[in-house]
């Protein structure tokens, strides 16, 4: 946080301070997230130095080490990473769009679609059934076809929103409401499949809701990443048209936005993001919705700040879930969701009570 | 003529708002609508850049069928202040900006936030530069959105109630600030008026709706007690102060 100037002039020179004040935030965030990285892909069982760690990834060392960094740790880290980059940017632009600052992946209705998919394909194609001997821990038999019915559940839930937007006029205000709907509705249908099924697919539809990191490796990393990354270059282009929406629809109309356009593709990239993290790694609530909401307390609400800045913040806070989850109680790994959520709910609150100090 | 409009005809279903309605402003001037609520008013404002489509009738802007222009096109020429504006987490000075965003291609240049330090200094906004909207008054708030305007360095300029939320003083230097920039820049405004007399202070052109219809249009001699009278309901008589036409409900 920045203190206010002495004189605030008003002029193009202190307008210049206040956004390289911004700039500077962001690269403070980029450099926290980067220690924090090299720390989570030094800690663990196997304790490696950050030294092993640099050394390692420059391609300097071989066994051991190597196998443990490039094989398990480093597509953990940045599988946080870009996932916690994509929640946050897609939260950043639902917040926008839908005129809502509750608008976030799993508060619309596309996460509770994707639980449903999963449940079903577990249910369905036995794609879950039976269990490992080990201490009763559930496998998921057939990962694949769980993912991509969790795709096409996530992706359902969002075209039923844009669907009523587009053909049906409805206001953003009620795409949020329909999203809170299909929500409940998808959760009801996950529920009834449950109350149906035996004991081992309700455990491993559980299991699957739980949101766990590790369960990318480097094929399902690249998917994401060209999906995240991809999105928010989309993002990006359109940052000028989110500040003109942020203004209302008819001053933006009057800016030359396409409004109805530029919302029904920003909806659709967010959700698409959205979809393709959760059913890659399952459900982690609360980072699309605190990110945006911090950031925006942090360097205020401008989009050409505000989208990379949550990128960032998502990507930092997933990572540090992930690894406290990881390292709490080790060996034993907590569900990453229910960190998020557990760390989410008080750090919303105490911004809620907080304001902003930046000028 | 840089706005001619013809024969505009529009409806909300089966209720007609506006019926046949049409009119033209130069380069330069000030045309008031003038009208009871429900009048159409601010509708007819709204079909004037594409915000509504109307069912008939043809808007040209410089010779251009504004239906037949992009949004950014339109943009490039017409700039409007809605009626409603929502305040947000922006500085004052990124409000503006955007002001200027018809104009940028991928980011703002060096003479675009030296024009909105230009009309931050003439539209009193200086030293609120670096506050937020959310924390500005209506008065000011009303302040940002005609400066956002007036950088988009429109050719027409259009105002739906541009002093609805100030008070007295502020109605005057509003005002006073859009007619110098009309006259500096030569630009057009079209402005929702509801207060008659400051209409009659800084406008040229009158347009006064009654029930959908155009009533009467044209300079200050159309603005005669009878003329009010009718289009309003209420009986008033017009008297002379001070060289100003004042309106006087009796």
């Amino acid at each position: 946080m920045v203190g206010s100037e002495t004189v605030p002039d008003g002029g193009v020179n202190h307008y210049l301070r206040y956004t390289w004040k911004k700039k500077l935030i962001m690269l403070g965030l980029l450099a926290m997230t980067a220690v924090l990285a090299l720390y989570a892909i030094s800690a663990g069982s196997a304790e490696l130095t950050p030294w092993q760690v640099l050394l390692t990834l420059l391609g300097q060392t071989e066994g051991h080490s190597q196998i443990i960094i490039w094989s398990i740790r480093l597509p953990r880290v940045l599988s946080a990473l870009v996932a916690g980059t994509g929640l946050a940017v897609a939260g950043a632009v639902m917040q926008n769009i839908l005129r809502n600052p509750l608008a976030s992946p799993t508060t619309i209705g596309i996460a509770q679609g994707a639980a449903f998919g999963a449940a079903l394909a577990i249910i369905g194609w036995g794609a879950g059934s039976s269990s490992s001997t080990g201490g009763g821990a559930v496998l998921i038999i057939n990962p694949y076809i769980v993912t991509i019915s969790a795709f096409v559940g996530a992706m359902l839930s969002t075209m039923i929103i844009i669907f009523l937007a587009q053909y049906k006029g409805v206001s953003p205000e009620s795409m949020v409401l329909a999203g809170f709907a299909l929500g409940f509705f998808f959760s009801a249908g996950t529920m009834l499949l449950q109350y149906f099924t035996n004991d081992v697919n309700v455990a491993a539809i559980v299991f699957w809701t739980f949101g766990d990191i590790g369960r990318a490796s480097w094929g399902e990393l690249g998917i994401m990443s060209c999906v995240v990354f991809g999105s928010l270059l989309f993002f990006l282009f359109n940052r000028w048209n989110y500040n003109a929406l942020d203004s209302g629809a008819e001053t933006a109309k009057g800016l030359g936005v396409n409004v109805e356009k530029t919302r029904k593709w920003g909806m659709f990239f967010a959700s698409l993001i959205t979809a393709t993290v959760v059913s890659f790694l399952g459900i982690m609530a609360f980072i699309g919705l605190v990110a945006p909401h911090l950031v925006k307390r942090l360097i205020g609400g401008d989009n050409r700040f505000l989208i990379p800045a949550s990128g960032v913040v998502g990507a930092l806070l997933l990572l540090a879930a992930d690894t406290l989850a990881r390292r709490i109680i080790a060996p034993v790994v907590l569900p990453v969701g229910a960190v998020t959520s557990f760390l989410g709910a008080p750090l919303f609150l105490y911004l809620l009570v907080r304001g902003s100090k930046l000028r | 003529m840089i706005l001619s409009v013809k024969g505009i005809e529009f409806s909300y279903s089966s209720r007609t708002i506006l019926d046949k309605v049409g009119f033209s402003v130069q380069k330069g001037e000030f045309l008031s609508i003038l009208g009871n609520n429900g009048a159409g008013k601010s509708t007819l404002l709204k079909t004037l850049n594409k915000i509504l489509l109307p069912k008939k009738g043809s808007i040209l802007l410089d010779n251009q069928e504004v239906s037949e222009l992009s949004r950014l096109a339109i943009a490039l020429k017409m700039a409007y202040v809605s009626q409603h504006y929502e305040s947000n987490r922006q500085t004052v000075f990124d409000a503006v900006l955007l002001g200027r965003k018809p104009h940028i291609k991928w980011e703002a240049t060096a003479t675009d936030l030296a024009l909105v330090q230009g009309i931050l200094i003439k539209t009193g906004l200086k030293e609120f530069a670096l506050r937020y909207l959310d924390e500005l008054s209506g008065g000011e708030l009303q302040k940002v959105v005609i400066a956002r305007a007036l950088a988009q360095e429109p050719e027409v300029l259009l105002l739906d109630e541009p002093t609805s939320n100030l008070d007295l003083r502020n109605q005057i230097d509003v005002l006073r600030s859009i007619l110098t920039a009309a006259k500096e820049k030569n630009i057009a405004v079209v402005a929702v008026m509801h207060d008659l007399n400051l209409a009659l202070r800084f406008s040229d052109k009158f347009l006064l709706l009654q029930n959908t219809r155009v009533f009467a249009a044209g300079g200050s001699e159309v603005m005669t007690a009878e003329n009010i009278s009718q289009a309003y309901g209420v009986s008033v008589s017009v008297e002379r102060v001070q060289n100003q036409m004042v309106v006087i409900p009796s």
